[in-house]
């Protein structure tokens, strides 16, 4: 009777199923997950420059969580309309700051271009999180909602549109310039002066 | 020549012998891009709702701040009112600012500008402990912020 001497090799005809059990495991753990939410940025200092009564909109959240516009009680479905109205305005009619693309009713008490004007939102300590975040939903809604108005106008693309695609990074490099500017001159012509402060007025 | 002539009107078989080397290639790509996160949380974290939302998809520059009312576990302890975990820990108001510093400072010189932090507040949360973070950020200077949201209808969010 012959001796065998050597050890039987491993087999590794199995190695593939092994490793193919590892991948679907860790393909199936890997969450690339996104979070997203209201993007912000907050404000350096409290400046406490000039700012005319009227190009400011007073949003102000109490402890009770009621919302008071302008020294008057809202609800918060009107809130958004309210906004556009008054960073649409346009007071001026002519001259320096006149603004040419606003279709607002050019009210003498309100803003005197989307430049100028500023939305303050306030808020008490014992404010709830969630209306916070309702009324800042509603105020970044009028912006969006003036900028797509815009890029519709002078781009026949609505403004989330074109973020969009920019962020898809499907784009050359020259086009992404090109994105760029126009989400730049869209983004100038409504700036989002939303500031998180209590602002004093002149 | 002898080879040649045995299998001439036979294909060769597709060797298979690489087929494991490249699902470990495969596997150890998920493995690296896999972050398992220290997900324990220790406070309730019900997201308020929002539509006019950014994504943040790249992971690379968030730091994290979570809210929240603590979970039953601790709420003997700690109470019903909302408290902040940072990185797995409870945390005090003071140490915020600290924190994100020094996640910001773990970071590559050329993320740190664009490095946003990620509020993850309950929605049951009292404004006061928001705005008392928000004044620890800024103090640092980071000051780029996002409150992280669920989509959805944001009048939801009213009882």
């Amino acid at each position: 009777m012959a001796i065998k001497r050597e050890t039987p090799e491993v087999n590794a005809g199995s190695m593939a199923d092994i490793a193919f059990l590892l991948l679907i495991f860790f393909l199936v753990t890997t969450t690339l997950e996104t979070d997203a939410g209201l993007s912000r940025k907050l404000p350096t200092t409290n400046d406490p420059s000039k700012i005319k009564e009227r190009n400011l909109f007073r949003v102000n959240l109490n402890g009770s969580n009621q919302l008071l516009v302008e020294g008057q009680v809202l609800d918060i479905k009107d809130l958004r309309e309210e906004a556009i109205a008054f960073l649409d305005n346009g007071r001026l009619y002519s001259g320096d700051g006149y603004c040419s693309y606003c279709k607002g009713n050019r009210d003498d008490l309100s803003s005197d271009n989307p430049q100028k004007a500023i939305i303050s939102l306030s808020n008490t300590r014992e404010t709830n999180y969630g209306h916070y975040i309702t009324v800042q939903n509603e105020l970044v809604g009028a912006y969006n909602a003036l900028r797509n108005r815009e890029a519709m106008r002078i781009y026949r693309v609505s403004y989330e549109d074109l973020m969009a695609d920019y962020e898809d990074g499907k784009l050359s490099q020259e086009d992404k310039a090109v994105f760029k500017a126009k989400i730049e001159k869209i983004r100038e012509l409504f700036p989002k002066n939303l500031s998180e402060a209590e602002l004093n007025s002149k | 020549m002898y080879i040649m002539r045995k299998n001439k009107n036979k294909l060769p078989q597709v060797s298979t012998a690489s087929l494991p080397d490249i699902v470990f290639i495969l596997l150890f790509f998920f493995m690296t891009v896999t972050v398992m996160k220290n997900n324990a949380l220790l406070v309730e974290n019900t997201l308020p709702n929002a539509q006019e939302i950014e994504k943040l998809d790249k992971q690379d520059r968030v730091i994290d701040v979570v809210v929240g009312p603590p979970v039953k576990k601790y709420k003997s302890v700690l109470g019903s009112e909302s408290r902040i975990q940072l990185n797995g820990n409870f945390a005090g108001v003071n140490e915020v600012g600290f924190h994100v510093f020094s996640e910001l400072k773990k970071m590559p010189e050329q993320l740190q500008k664009v490095a946003i932090v990620s509020l993850k507040i309950d929605k049951r949360t009292q404004m006061g402990i928001v705005n008392d973070i928000k004044e620890e950020l800024k103090e640092i200077g980071a000051l780029k912020i996002n409150y992280t949201t669920f989509e959805g209808d944001a009048l939801s969010n009213l009882p």
